[in-house]
């Protein structure tokens, strides 16, 4: 594998790892990891550093939907200009362009499922190019990002095999 | 009375491990950088496979020598890893666990009194093996100075017309080390000048860090005398399905298979089918695991440097072996002291062979966060010898 998918790979898991030890296991200098993760910020292949949340064990009240976007392109706009007016809102977290059967697919946060319906009904149901959305509330989220929610893990092997 | 057992499995020493095993179970606090297995769960695809055969109801015995699919299977994974070619249907015989196969390979080519070369620090297991098959083993004691690998002088001085087997323990458990090709190419002239079978038991081979691992069965000359011995436990952390293989020339492949036939039947049902989805569709997740074991190496040889404490580099399997000569202790003593002063189990390296003394087994098996706290343990020891 080479440097930077090693170093991608590795700051994914674990984005608050060390530089010095990540620098250790990879057998390079920590200059040289630090340039690499440098530059990739630089070329936008590292977009930003997130703190993975569950915030059904917290006392906030948090909800997430799931929006199923169909869009209408406007002529000499495409999808892309629509997309804009969906992720300029910050209540929407992601914005993927779909293929099948809708457009996009919107993922919003808000405190209640009530201001999530008044958000979609007032602000996104309204634009011109949008001809229909269909929200779906996520009820509880067990993975994220490649981790599982309230999961321990226990060695359970034998102290010592040969 | 007469005693029940036999003079010759009553006289076997038992493992040395076993003795270690047993004090670190007195201590349910103590943490371990001791196992031999790896520390990630069998990737959910090939898990999964097994359920569903267990769902299809496929509980019944397969043919003696394994599931024709998995054999296919197992070749092909050769020929990609090795370019070397067998034929599934008889040349491969599908075992539990490479343990298995290397106790019925043993007995197999052995008559009594033959003698077993036995390279040492090794897996436990060779020696009795041999004994068990009324061989005679003798121990090729490798050097750290060579980096323990088997050196074409080591081998030709231990030659004597009594001679049958050698045992290739390569990448090697405990050591960490392995050979290349250079290093391998002058023992094969003298392997086939005194007409030697080779037990190679590759288990670790998808565990390299500097290049393919390459088997000794790939010279010229050596696939016809090369019973090669790998299996699903290590690379695809499949322990507990105990599952592994043989492939070898026809004829001991055909007494193998006699052997196993009445020992066992035939390797677990359902782990075969596992076995099928973990060599057709599990590289990604074996590159993954190559590359997370590879950081950890790196990260323990660091840390050890920093400490003081010598250690060679090794660039196979999932173990370091360094030295703990300068402090004036044996292996088992060491261990001993750091287990109890500690709380942290390591592995005498006399545990795999008299010639391990001086020396340990540490396990990279761990997450980084254990490794850690091992490696925290095993400073504040030291400090405590100054």
């Amino acid at each position: 594998m080479e440097l930077r998918e090693q170093i991608l790979r590795d700051i994914e898991k674990d984005a608050r790892v060390n530089l010095h030890e990540l620098a250790i296991r990879l057998g390079v200098s920590e200059a040289e990891v630090a340039n690499e993760i440098a530059d990739m910020e630089k070329e936008h292949i590292i977009c930003g550093y997130n703190t993975l949340i569950n915030w059904d064990n917290t006392s906030l009240e948090k909800v997430t939907a799931l929006i199923e976007v169909q869009a209408q392109p406007q002529r000499g706009l495409g999808f892309d200009a629509i997309a804009e007016r969906l992720y300029k809102y910050s209540e929407i977290t992601s914005v993927y362009l779909m293929s099948g059967g809708f457009d996009f697919t919107v993922i919003i946060e808000g405190k209640s499922m009530k201001s999530i319906a008044q958000f979609v009904a007032a602000k996104l149901a309204t634009l011109d190019s949008i001809r229909s959305c269909a929200t779906h509330f996520v009820l509880k989220k067990y993975k994220d990002y490649g981790v599982v929610f309230d999961e321990t893990r226990r060695d359970e092997r034998e102290k010592i095999t040969p | 009375m007469r005693p029940m057992t036999s003079d010759k499995i009553r006289a076997l020493a038992p493992s040395g491990i076993r003795k270690f095993f047993d004090i670190v179970h007195e201590m349910p606090d103590a943490i371990s950088l001791g196992v031999g297995e790896p520390d990630f769960d069998t990737p959910w695809n090939i898990r999964e496979e097994g359920i569903y055969s267990l769902e299809r109801g496929r509980t019944f015995y397969t043919s003696n020598a394994g599931l024709m699919p998995l054999r296919e299977e197992i070749c092909r994974y050769l020929v990609r890893q090795q370019g070397l070619k067998y034929n599934p249907k008889s040349e491969v015989l599908v075992t539990v666990g490479g343990s298995e196969a290397i106790d019925i390979a043993m007995r197999c080519i052995v008559n009594p009194g033959d003698e077993v070369l036995i390279p040492e620090p090794s897996y436990v297991s060779y020696r009795p093996c041999a004994v068990m098959a009324d061989a005679k083993p003798v121990t090729i004691e490798l050097q750290e100075s060579n980096g323990f690998k088997l050196t074409a002088k080591q081998l030709e001085d231990a030659i004597t017309d009594r001679t049958r087997v050698l045992v290739m323990p390569f990448p090697n458990n405990p050591t960490g080390s392995i050979m290349t090709r250079e290093e391998l190419a002058p023992l094969v002239p003298i392997i086939i000048k005194h007409d030697l079978i080779v037990i190679s038991d590759e288990i670790y081979s998808a565990l390299t860090y500097s290049g393919r691992h390459v088997s000794i069965a790939e010279f010229p000359g050596m696939q016809e005398r090369t019973i090669l011995i790998g299996g699903f436990s290590k690379a695809f952390a499949m322990t507990g399905w105990r599952l592994g293989y043989a492939c070898g020339p026809e004829e001991i492949i055909r007494q193998m298979t006699k052997l196993h036939q009445f020992t066992i039947m035939c390797a677990p049902t359902t782990s075969q089918y596992a076995a099928v989805e973990a060599l057709a569709n599990s590289q990604s997740e074996v590159d993954q695991m190559v590359a997370a074991y590879n950081e950890r190496r790196r990260f323990l040889l660091h840390a050890f440097k920093q400490m003081g404490i010598e250690c060679f580099e090794p660039f196979g399997a999932f173990y370091v072996f360094p030295s703990i000569r300068k402090f004036g202790m044996s292996s088992e003593q060491f261990a001993t002291r750091l287990l109890t002063e500690q709380k942290l189990a390591v592995v005498p390296g006399t545990a795999f062979g008299a010639c391990g003394e001086g020396n340990i087994r540490i396990s990279y098996a761990y997450s980084i966060d254990d490794l850690k706290n091992g490696l925290s343990r095993i400073e504040a020891f030291i400090n405590s010898l100054k």
